[in-house]
C-alpha cells in the first residue's frame, strides 16, 4: 500500500498550520471504523457566555443587559433547547446542531484556577492538573497510547520548518506539521495592545507606529491598496480561518492521510468592546463558524467519521467590565462538531447566575471538568482504553470519569 | 549609590552586544566591562573558521565559470533557431519564425534555483548569522558590522555579489582587533572594493594604457577614501586631492579571468594602468614608487587627525547616541592617535567610556541587530537565512546591499519609518521560532532589569505565547538601547 506524503505543492498551497499525528490508530481500523478527530485551541479565553447564551436563567439579561443574547433582539440569538440560544454568528453550527452533528457542553473548566493566558494554556494543553509539569500535551500522549496501524508520509516525520506546534501535539509520537508560505499580518489585537504599552512608555515610538495606522486606515477608506496590509482585518481573519481548517479536512481525507490533528486560533481574549453581536467577538466566532463548514465540505462523505473538539483555557467575567468587555474568568463552553457525534444537546449541569452562584463571586462557576470530555471523546471515537486515560494522557485523572453518549 | 549590577550587564548586551540569550545577563553580572574587555581578549570571537567558505578569488573565480557556463548554454540555443529561419516551410517570412530573440534572451533552466553568485552570497550571509547567534556576548561581532559598513561594499554590484561575503571575512574581521591602517590597506586593495567603487578600471591618463585608448581616470574610489572611509566630508581636502589621488592609485586592479584563470580575481598592481610621476595629496608629496606610492598616501591618511575624530565620531554615534558627549568623541579621537589607530584599544576606551554607559537608552536597534537579538532571546542557535534575509530587506537593511557608498545611517529617526513592519516580522518570528518557553521568562532573562512594569504587565497579559513574544520583541526596552 503507498503510503501518501503531501507533496511540495500541497505543502505550500495549505495556508493554515496543521499539526498531526504520523499514524493512523489501529483499534479502530479493526472496527471498520476510520475515525478522524481534530483539536482546535482557541488562544484567548472564549466567553462562553457570549457564544452560548443562557437565556432561560432568570439573572441573564440583568447581568449581562445590552449585551446579552436574546431571542428577541436583533440580531436574534438562535435557539438551541428552552435554556440556551446561540451566537447568531454561528449558523452552520446552528444547522449541524438541529440535525445532530454538534453538541455543547457548557460551564466546563479544566482544573486550573487561577487565570494566567500561558499557565491556562499549557494545563489546557498538557492534560495536567497545573502548569509547567510538561513538555508533551495529551493529544499526543493519547497518540502513543494507541497501537499504530501504518505509518503515514512515507517516513518523515516534519514536512516543514514552520510555526512551533501546539503543545497539545507535542511528545514522543511523530508528528507532521505543515505551515503556511507566509503567516497572516499581526493582529488589530497585538497592535492595539502595543500602541497601548507606547503610550505609556515611548511616545516617539507610539507617534511612528500611530502613523502607519492612520495611513493605512486612509487607504483603505480611499479604496486605495495600502501598500502594506495593516493588521489582519475581519475578512482575513475569516479566510485564514477557512482557509487552514478546508486544508486540515483535505489531507483528512486522502485515504492514506493523517487522522488526528490539532489547530490553534489566536484573539479571544476580548478585555475590550467584545462585540458580542457585532464586533470583534461576532466577527471571530462567524469565522470559526465558517471554519466547521470549511471542514465538513472538505470531508465529504467522511464527516460522519469526524469530531471537531473546539476548546479554550478558561472563561471570562459574567458581568461586562468599564470597557464593554469581560476579563478573565472561569467556566465556559466546549463545542463538539461532526458527523460521528450524537449531538443536538448542550450538555451542562447550570450552576446558575446569582451572585451567590458565581465563582469568586465574578465567574460562571465550573460543574464539569473539562477532561470529562475529552477522555469521553477518545474512549468512544478512537478507543483509548480507561487506563491509559486515566494515568497517562490525563495524569491523576482517575475521579475524572469519560463523558460517555458523545458519540453515536 | 550602587547601580544594581544586573541593570549595567544587561544594558551592555544590548548596548555593545547582540542582545542577551537566557544566562547572559547573570554570566557577566558581577563585571559587565570586564566580561567585554574579556570578549576582546578572546581569540575566538569575531572569527568565521568555516571551511566550506570560499576565499574572494576562488569564490570570484567560481563566479566566472558559471556565467561562462549559462552563457555557452544560451549559445547553444542559438543555431536551433537559425536553422528554423533557413527552413523553407517558414517561408512566410521573419514574423513566422520561432522567435529566435526570445530564446536566446531567456536564461536556460537546466538546474531550478540560484546560481552561483547568489550561492555564494548566502552561504556567507548563513555563516554571519550563525556567528551572530553563537557570541557570547556579540561585541566583536557588532565592531565587523561597524567596521563592515563603514568600508561599505554592494552585491547590488555584479561581480560583487560573489565575493562581498569574503570580502568582509578577509578585510574586515582580519582587522578588527588590529591597526586601522592595516584595514583601510586590506579593504582598499580588495577585489570586491576596487570593483564596487570602479577602480579596477581607472587608467591614468598618461599611462601606458591611457595613451593608447580613450578610456581614462575614474575619480569615485579616491573620493570615498578621502571623504567616507579616512578623512570625512568637507575636511582638509579638496577637489584637486581627489584627482591626484586618484592618480596615485590607478593600476590598482583585479586580475580579469580571461588573462590568468588560475590567479583570476586576486588583486593586481598593472603599473601599465598606473599614471606615471609624483603627485600632491593633502599637502604632501608621494614619489612615484609603484604601489608603494598609493599604500603611502593610505598610511598618510591612517594617522590624520581628521581620520581620528572622523572615526571616533562615528563610533560614538553607532554605539552609544544619536549626538554623543562631545567628552566621549574627544576621548575616542585621543585615544585613536594615541595608539596609532590601534582598533582593540579604541574598542577599549569606548567600553570603559563613563559616557557610554550613562548615556539614556535612546538609539533605535537597526533592523539587523533586532532581528538578531530576537533570534537570540528566542534561543535559535540554527535558523533558515531565508526568512532572515527577507526580513532585513523588509526592514531596510538588506546584508551587503547598502544603497550608497556612505553606508546605512546611524541616526535613529529614519529607522522609525520600519516600525509597523517591525510588529509583522515580530510576530512571525514569535511563531516560527518561540519555543514552548514561558514569554514571562524570557523577559526577565533579556530585559529583566530594564523592563517597565507597563512593558511587564502587555507581556504578562497577552492572550498567547506568540502574542506576548511579538509584544516583547516590539517593547521599547527591546527596540532602543
Amino acid at each position: 500500500m503507498t503510503l501518501h506524503a503531501p507533496t511540495r505543492r500541497e505543502l505550500l498551497l495549505a495556508s493554515g498550520t496543521l499539526f498531526t499525528w504520523a499514524f493512523v490508530p489501529r483499534v479502530a481500523r479493526a472496527e471498520g471504523r476510520d475515525p478522524r478527530l481534530l483539536v482546535f485551541v482557541l488562544r484567548g479565553a472564549l466567553d462562553g457566555l457570549a457564544a452560548v447564551a443562557p437565556i432561560g436563567d432568570p439573572e441573564w439579561q440583568r447581568l449581562r443587559g445590552e449585551k446579552a443574547l436574546t431571542l428577541g433582539r436583533t440580531p436574534a440569538a438562535l435557539p438551541l433547547d428552552s435554556f440556551f440560544a446561540l451566537n447568531p454568528a454561528m449558523p452552520n453550527f446552528h444547522r449541524l446542531y438541529k440535525s445532530g452533528a454538534a453538541t455543547v457542553v457548557h460551564a466546563v473548566a479544566t482544573p486550573y484556577r487561577e487565570r494566567s493566558h500561558f499557565d491556562g494554556q499549557d494545563v489546557l494543553e498538557s492534560g495536567f492538573t497545573g502548569p509547567g509539569a510538561s513538555e508533551s500535551g495529551w493529544l499526543n500522549r493519547a497518540l502513543g497510547a494507541l497501537a499504530p496501524a501504518a505509518r503515514v508520509g512515507g517516513g518523515k516525520d516534519a514536512f516543514a520548518i514552520g510555526p512551533i506546534a501546539p503543545l497539545v501535539v507535542r511528545g514522543s509520537a511523530p508528528v507532521l506539521s505543515w505551515s503556511p508560505p507566509r503567516l497572516p499580518a499581526a493582529s488589530e489585537d497585538t497592535l492595539m495592545r502595543l500602541l497601548d504599552l507606547y503610550r505609556h512608555t515611548d511616545p516617539a515610538l507610539a507617534r511612528a507606529l500611530d502613523e502607519r495606522v492612520g495611513l493605512a486606515t486612509i487607504a483603505r477608506a480611499g479604496g486605495m491598496d495600502a501598500q502594506q496590509p495593516r493588521a489582519a482585518g475581519a475578512g482575513q481573519v475569516r479566510a485564514y480561518f477557512a482557509e487552514s481548517a478546508g486544508t486540515a479536512a483535505k489531507f483528512l481525507t486522502r485515504p492514506d492521510g493523517p487522522r488526528i490533528g490539532a489547530l490553534a486560533f489566536d484573539g479571544w481574549d476580548t478585555h475590550a468592546d467584545e462585540g458580542v453581536m457585532s464586533g470583534r467577538l461576532a466577527n471571530l466566532l462567524g469565522a470559526l463558524d465558517g471554519a466547521i463548514a470549511a471542514i465538513e465540505t472538505e470531508m465529504k462523505a467522511a464527516w460522519r467519521e469526524t469530531v471537531v473538539a473546539i476548546i479554550t483555557e478558561f472563561g471570562r467575567t459574567a458581568r461586562i467590565n468599564g470597557t464593554d468587555g469581560t476579563d478573565h474568568g472561569t467556566a465556559t463552553v466546549a463545542l463538539l462538531v461532526g458527523g460521528a457525534l450524537k449531538g443536538g444537546r448542550v450538555v451542562a449541569d447550570w450552576p446558575g447566575l446569582r451572585p451567590a452562584n458565581l465563582h469568586e463571586g465574578r465567574d460562571l462557576k465550573p460543574t464539569t471538568d473539562l477532561r470529562a470530555v475529552l477522555k469521553g471523546v477518545l474512549k468512544d471515537h478512537l478507543c483509548v482504553d480507561d487506563a491509559a486515560l486515566a494515568t497517562k494522557v490525563f495524569p491523576d485523572s482517575g475521579r475524572v470519569k469519560p463523558m460517555a453518549g458523545l458519540l453515536a | 549609590m550602587a547601580v544594581d549590577p544586573t541593570f549595567e550587564a544587561c544594558l551592555s548586551l544590548h548596548r555593545f552586544g547582540l542582545g542577551p540569550r537566557a544566562g547572559s545577563i547573570a554570566a557577566i553580572a558581577s563585571d559587565p566591562r570586564g566580561a567585554l574587555l574579556a570578549e576582546l581578549e578572546s581569540p575566538e570571537a569575531g572569527r568565521i573558521d568555516d571551511p566550506a567558505l570560499s576565499g574572494s578569488a576562488q569564490a570570484a573565480r567560481a563566479a566566472f565559470k558559471f556565467q561562462q557556463e549559462q552563457r555557452a548554454l544560451r549559445l547553444a540555443q542559438r543555431p536551433r533557431s537559425d536553422a528554423n529561419a533557413a527552413n523553407p516551410r517558414n517561408a512566410a517570412g521573419p514574423a513566422q519564425t520561432q522567435m529566435p530573440d526570445k530564446a536566446a534572451a531567456q536564461p536556460p533552466q537546466p538546474n531550478a534555483g540560484p546560481g552561483v553568485p547568489q550561492r555564494l552570497y548566502l552561504d556567507e550571509a548563513r555563516a554571519r548569522m550563525h556567528a551572530a547567534l553563537g557570541a557570547r556576548i556579540g561585541f566583536v561581532e557588532r565592531l565587523v558590522w561597524f567596521w563592515s559598513n563603514h568600508f561599505c561594499v554592494s552585491a547590488d554590484k555584479g561581480n560583487v555579489r560573489p565575493i562581498c561575503g569574503a570580502y568582509e571575512r578577509e578585510a574586515i574581521r582580519a582587522h578588527v582587533r588590529g591597526h586601522f591602517r592595516d584595514m583601510l590597506l586590506a579593504v582598499e586593495s580588495h577585489p570586491a572594493m576596487l570593483i564596487y567603487l570602479d577602480n579596477a578600471r581607472s587608467i591614468g591618463p598618461a599611462s601606458m594604457a591611457g595613451l593608447r585608448q580613450k578610456r581614462g581616470l575614474n575619480e569615485n574610489l579616491a573620493r570615498e577614501i578621502l571623504e567616507l572611509h579616512t578623512l570625512g566630508v568637507r575636511t582638509v581636502y579638496k577637489q584637486e586631492d581627489v584627482t591626484s589621488f586618484a592618480k596615485v592609485i590607478t593600476g590598482w586592479t583585479v586580475v580579469p579571468p580571461r588573462q590568468d584563470p588560475a590567479h583570476a580575481g586576486e588583486f593586481w598592481f598593472n603599473s601599465r594602468m598606473h599614471e606615471p610621476g609624483a603627485q600632491m595629496v593633502v599637502g604632501k608629496s608621494y614619489p612615484d614608487l609603484g604601489i608603494e606610492q598609493g599604500r603611502a598616501v593610505l598610511a598618510t591618511l591612517a594617522r590624520h587627525p581628521a581620520t581620528a575624530k572622523h572615526v571616533a565620531g562615528k563610533l560614538a554615534r553607532h554605539f552609544v547616541a544619536d549626538e554623543p558627549p562631545a567628552s566621549l568623541v574627544q576621548r575616542l579621537t585621543k585615544r585613536f592617535l594615541d595608539s596609532d589607530g590601534n582598533l582593540k584599544e579604541l574598542a577599549k576606551a569606548l567600553v570603559t567610556a563613563p559616557e557610554a554607559w550613562d548615556a539614556a537608552r535612546g538609539k533605535l536597534k537597526r533592523p539587523g541587530e533586532w532581528i538578531i537579538g530576537a533570534m537570540r532571546a528566542a534561543g535559535t542557535t540554527a535558523a533558515d537565512i531565508g526568512p532572515v534575509m527577507q526580513a532585513q530587506n523588509l526592514l531596510g537593511e538588506p546584508l551587503w546591499r547598502q544603497a550608497a557608498p556612505k553606508g546605512f545611517g546611524d541616526e535613529s529617526n529614519p529607522w522609525l519609518d520600519g516600525l509597523s513592519q517591525r510588529l509583522d516580522i515580530a510576530n512571525q518570528l514569535a511563531r516560527r521560532m518561540g519555543a514552548q518557553a514561558d514569554p514571562r521568562q524570557m523577559l526577565e532573562d533579556t530585559i529583566g532589569p530594564l523592563a517597565s512594569s507597563d512593558t511587564r504587565q502587555a507581556v504578562t497579559r497577552a492572550e498567547s505565547r506568540p502574542q506576548a513574544m511579538a509584544l516583547l520583541f516590539m517593547a521599547p526596552e527591546f527596540q532602543r538601547r
